[in-house]
């Protein structure tokens, strides 16, 4: 063999293997962020109430809030109006039901992660987070799940126990963790 | 061989498929009509073999005459609530649903997202937090597949206790297919580095709603995908512009739109949807969550309502079959409302987690018949008849306007009555 074709031999293998290797290796191409960078994206909020931020609300403080942004859509004092009711709620039979907070949802947590990040439903991201507890809290009194004068915070609203957080079965169990 | 030739294999006319492959109807068959169509007259050239046409557009536009195939919505003034627009269907054929015919859900509207200001974060349980922009995701090695989308609550009108007439729009208007192309999620969370401790991850949208679902590491390692174009174009507005979390076979509302931020946990969020809407209520008062996976199903397309049969003489019966947990492998095709079934060739390629159009030939006497598909997949399972589904999990007591959602994940089986004049209704059988 000459040479010539040892070389070109040599060149092949050379690209052969790092094509191969190049194939499917990612560009890392990912900047590093920090967590003040992040802050104002971090909003989840989970059942034990990991993702809370600080600050606390009354239901007093909340019935003020919900007159001026909430009842326009929710009706006064939660009844409903041209968007769902938050208050009330026959216990669940059947799908004719109504899901409702007080009948139905698992975690109060829920409650705050929702205002803050989808309602009021025109200005979402707009609350502060004394506001979303305060908002939170009127939500609970008004359903009797809370005090009328128990103030919601990071401690606080994990504790809540909703009356329905038995009521699930999870579908595939062998697809979740 | 002549259409006298051709024998039944299951009631009210049902022919073998085989007679589709060999071209033995291609001359017979009978189309469906919107209208009735003319009898055939004198030939002779129209205006537009006479003259030059019209400027080749840029972006093209379909031809003015197709204008009345259009999704259906829900809320066409972006009143404050949730935007339903639903694929039609009865108009289409294939298996690729054209971009702007895919079905939208909006909660908050479409965003209108600056691609160049666009950042997608991951971040929590990972060694370090990481953002990447859209020219950055662009250099990454892409994937291609086809993958159906299937709202979890399409379908949701067949819970009404009567059927209710409407079309297969309105019924199953809620799922599309399309090929997606994008960058495999487990490129980048190997890139974050992933903690031992993460079980979870929670995607949330950049749109006003800040959608967020919780999903399974387990298959966001698997064959989730940061979605940037579909159907070789970048993704529409409505369907995540500039991109999108696609986890193939999996409810339409956990493939996040708009994504911008995944955190890995080590529980899952207990989101809004995924805690209260999302979760389907069984006749014990117990409700399923974490449903997942939309679970092998089969509808006829054609004909369905609103697509009239014009006298009898030989139709093909087609329709979509697809499988949240695999590839379709078989569809049964009935004419006689379930008393006989023959089986439906199947539209090469059959891919997993995809649209397959299913076809059957079948002549039709004039006389009534009651049309059902139901179908298989690879893993198993069957999709279930009416009775067996109402079994399981219940129907409604009431009969909800047909847009109304009285419960989530439906998969039964649908059947179409044919009445003497050709008509389509829907019916339970």
């Amino acid at each position: 063999m000459s040479t010539l074709k040892l070389r070109g031999l040599a060149v092949a293998l050379t690209l052969a293997l790092l094509s191969r290797a190049a194939f499917g290796q990612a560009p890392r191409l990912g900047k590093p962020i920090s967590p003040a960078d992040l802050a104002a994206w971090d909003i989840n909020v989970l059942p034990d109430g990991a993702g809370l931020p600080p600050g606390a609300g009354t239901p007093a403080e909340g019935a003020r809030i919900y007159a001026a942004k909430c009842a326009s859509c929710h009706g006064a004092e939660g009844k409903g109006g041209v968007n769902a009711k938050l208050v009330g709620g026959e216990p669940i039979r059947n799908m004719d039901s109504e899901k409702t907070i007080a009948n139905f949802w698992p975690f109060a947590t829920t409650l705050f992660d929702f205002i803050r990040r989808s309602m009021p439903w025109r200005q979402p991201m707009s609350l502060t987070n004394d506001e979303t507890y305060a908002l939170t809290a009127y939500i609970l009194s008004l359903n009797k799940l809370i005090g009328p004068n128990d103030a919601m915070n990071a401690q606080t609203l994990p504790k809540v126990r909703m009356p329905n957080r038995d009521g699930f079965i999870v579908r595939f169990p062998d697809k979740t963790p | 061989m002549t259409i006298k030739d051709l024998q039944p294999v299951a009631g009210n006319g049902l022919l073998h498929r085989r007679t589709l492959l060999r071209g033995a109807l291609a001359g017979a068959m009978t189309g469906y009509t919107l209208v009735r169509t003319a009898s055939a007259q004198k030939l002779a050239d129209d205006p537009w073999s006479l003259q030059p046409g019209a400027a080749v557009p840029d972006y093209g536009v379909r031809s003015r005459f197709e204008k009345n195939v259009v999704r259906t919505l829900s809320n066409p003034n972006a009143e404050a609530r949730t935007q339903h627009a639903r694929t039609p269907h009865h108009l289409l054929n294939g298996t690729f649903t054209p971009n702007p015919l895919h079905f939208v859900i909006s909660h908050s509207g479409d965003p209108d997202i600056d691609p160049d200001k666009h950042r997608l974060v991951i971040h929590g349980l990972v060694k370090q937090p990481l953002v990447f922009t859209l020219d950055a995701l662009s250099r990454y090695p892409m994937v291609s597949r086809m993958s159906f989308i299937e709202c979890g609550g399409n379908g949701a009108p067949l819970f009404s206790k009567e059927p209710i007439q409407a079309t297969v729009q309105a019924l199953h208007g809620l799922v599309s297919c399309s090929e997606w192309t994008g960058v495999s999620l487990s490129t980048l969370l190997d890139e974050a580095g992933i903690d031992p401790k993460a079980k979870w991850i929670i995607a949330e949208g950049a749109d006003a709603t800040h959608l967020s679902r919780s999903v399974p590491l387990t298959k966001a390692m698997d064959d989730a995908m940061i979605a940037l174009y579909q159907n070789g174009e970048r993704l529409m507005p409505g369907n995540g512009y500039p991109m999108r979390l696609l986890l193939p076979g999996w409810e339409g509302n956990m493939n996040i739109k708009w994504v911008r931020r995944i955190q890995l946990t080590e529980l899952p969020a207990m989101s809004f949807y995924e805690a209260r809407t999302y979760t389907s209520i069984l006749p014990t008062g117990k409700a399923y969550q974490f449903y997942f996976i939309q679970e092998v199903k089969s509808f006829i397309t054609h004909p369905s309502p609103g697509l009239a049969l014009n006298g009898p003489g030989l139709y093909e019966i087609s329709g979509l079959a697809y499988s949240g947990n695999g590839r379709i492998s078989k569809v049964m095709v009935s004419a006689d409302g379930g008393k006989s079934w023959a089986q439906a060739a199947l539209q090469a390629p059959i891919l997993s987690k995809a649209f397959t159009r299913f076809r059957m030939p079948w002549r039709w006497d004039g006389g009534p018949a009651v049309l059902q598909s139901r179908a298989w997949d690879e893993a198993g399972y069957v999709q279930p008849t009416r009775a067996e589904f109402v079994a399981a999990r219940g129907e409604s007591s009431r009969v909800p306007a047909v847009t109304a959602f009285p419960n989530e994940h439906f998969n039964a089986i649908t059947s179409w009555a044919i009445q003497p004049g050709g008509e389509v209704r829907h019916v339970y059988a």
